[in-house]
């Protein structure tokens, strides 16, 4: 059983309780225990930084303190919660004043963080810890014929922030939706932004860069787009009426977290995984998972908005 | 003899802070502006604002929106081949143009900073509800009914929260803050 400080990250709780939902499902499937970070704090997000860069590093710092008890490396399923600890864990481990002056501010608390803490992304955590063979001797229904659009996302995999992966041309997300028995499609956007952190701070940008995203989805005949954040999925799946509106197009592609798709894969009850709160249903779509594995391809429910 | 810092040693001092090369070593390569995927919505690219920056155009970067455009998605920052990290600084000029209180009046993205700090500063949380309805009259009669229907949407599917969650121990979490910044000083 492989034990992990989970750090859930806000948008866990309500806008995407079914990433969290799901996570712990198919974790527990693979042998792996998410165990809450406790009385975690918000991550601080991009505004914080925006701010004071201090106050931003101490929000990391005291959910690193906390986790350091329990001896655990963390992991956080949101991309820009994974940013913010990974990056903050990095400059504390390797500045001694600013962990100093961290330090005298977590005493407030009664904390301390001592630099023993390791912080991975969740997706990394199942494709490198637990490994693309274990899932697939877990997979029980294989997505045969699902065509998804794997989509990381921007804050995922930067040069200085890989977790260890090659951030340049990183292959372990379309790997990851092969082993569950689905197709990747080459999306060319698979690591562009998807303009979340705009979306309240510079409308316009935001839905055009979602815009953007949909169409390359749409292009590469995506049946579904798979994400590994919170952000991605509410920017992407709940603004697309609002990019259809202001841009005359149609798109209605259903947005699931890979997480889903591997619970769907390995006989987990959609239920179970939190599916039925989308906006744009994946039912359609998910056609091939109900139906015997041998069947014929999948409704194609991908409308492209633009020729 | 002592002489005040440029804009550009201002501006260059605050990214050696964060880790990253000043922009002396700029050499308008434009790598950064084509890399960004908002570059469209900014009144000067990032190489040209890095350039204004050089030559000591202060205000002009400080009426810029650039920097409250970038979407801080780190693409620029991986590819600059002189080692400048630009998404760091965007942070800057955004931290920079706060502090002094010097940035265009249309711009939201200050005053939503702003917001979502301070909500995070009495519960620990991130809450939307507590801050997003403060822009919703941004886009007009019009906007607010969107954001209105967005927001109903959201509740029909059980995704909105209808309480914010605050972290346990709140008055240690204000008294860690507070050892930084104090705290009446942003609330």
């Amino acid at each position: 059983m492989k034990r992990y400080a989970y750090f859930p990250g806000c948008s866990a709780e309500t806008v995407s309780a079914s990433y969290h939902l799901s996570t712990i499902e198919t974790g527990a499937k693979l042998g792996v225990q998410f165990e809450e970070i406790e009385d975690w704090n918000c991550c601080g997000a991009t505004p914080y930084t925006n701010i004071d860069e201090l106050l931003a590093h101490t929000l990391c710092a005291r959910n690193l303190a906390i986790a350091e008890r329990t001896g655990l490396d963390v992991v956080a399923p949101c991309n820009a919660c994974f940013k913010n600890l990974y990056q903050a864990n990095q400059d504390l481990k390797t500045d001694a004043d600013l962990a100093a002056h961290m330090n005298f501010a977590l005493e407030a608390d009664g904390l301390h963080y001592g630099g023993a803490v390791n912080v991975h992304h969740l997706i990394h955590v199942f494709v490198r810890d637990v490994g693309l063979d274990a899932i697939k001797q877990k997979v029980t229904r294989p997505l045969k014929g699902l065509k998804v659009a794997a989509y990381y996302g921007c804050q995922l995999v930067r040069p200085d922030r890989n977790d260890g992966f090659d951030a340049t041309g990183p292959r372990y997300f379309e790997d990851l939706v092969a082993a569950l028995g689905a197709k990747p499609v080459e999306f060319a956007h698979r690591l562009r932004c998807c303009g979340a952190s705009l979306m309240i701070g510079f409308r316009r940008a935001a839905l055009a860069m979602v815009h953007e995203l949909l169409r390359g989805a749409a292009q590469a005949h995506a049946d579904v787009i798979a994400t590994a954040c919170p952000l991605c999925q509410l920017n992407l799946e709940c603004y697309q009426q609002d990019v259809n509106r202001e841009f005359g197009t149609t798109y209605e592609i259903p947005v699931l977290y890979f997480t889903q798709l591997m619970g769907l894969a390995m006989g987990i009850s959609p239920k179970k995984l939190g599916i039925g709160t989308e906006m744009i249903s994946p039912k359609a779509a998910l056609e091939c998972v109900a139906r015997k594995p041998a069947a014929a391809a999948p409704a194609h429910n991908v409308k492209v908005g633009q020729p | 003899m002592w002489t005040k810092p440029s804009f550009a040693d201002e501006i260059s001092n605050e990214m050696y802070t964060t880790g990253t090369r000043g922009l002396n070593c700029c050499i308008q390569c434009a790598t950064c502006s084509s890399a960004c995927p908002a570059v469209e919505f900014m009144d000067n690219t990032p190489r040209r604002l890095i350039g204004m920056i050089n030559a000591g155009l202060r205000d002009e970067v400080l009426a810029s929106n650039t920097f409250w455009v970038c979407a801080s998605c780190y693409a620029c920052s991986g590819v600059c081949p002189k080692g400048i990290k630009p998404s760091e600084l965007m942070y800057v000029l955004k931290r920079y143009s706060i502090w002094k209180n010097q940035y265009r009046g249309d711009l939201v993205g200050p005053e939503f900073s702003r917001r979502f700090v301070r909500t995070i500063m009495r519960t620990g949380k991130s809450y939307e509800p507590g801050y997003a309805p403060a822009f919703i009259f941004e886009g007009g009669v019009q906007g607010m009914l969107r954001e209105m229907q967005f927001g109903m949407r959201l509740l029909a599917k059980g995704r909105m929260p209808l309480m914010p969650s605050r972290v346990k121990r709140v008055d240690n979490f204000r008294a860690m803050l507070s050892r930084i910044v104090p705290l009446e000083g942003i609330e």
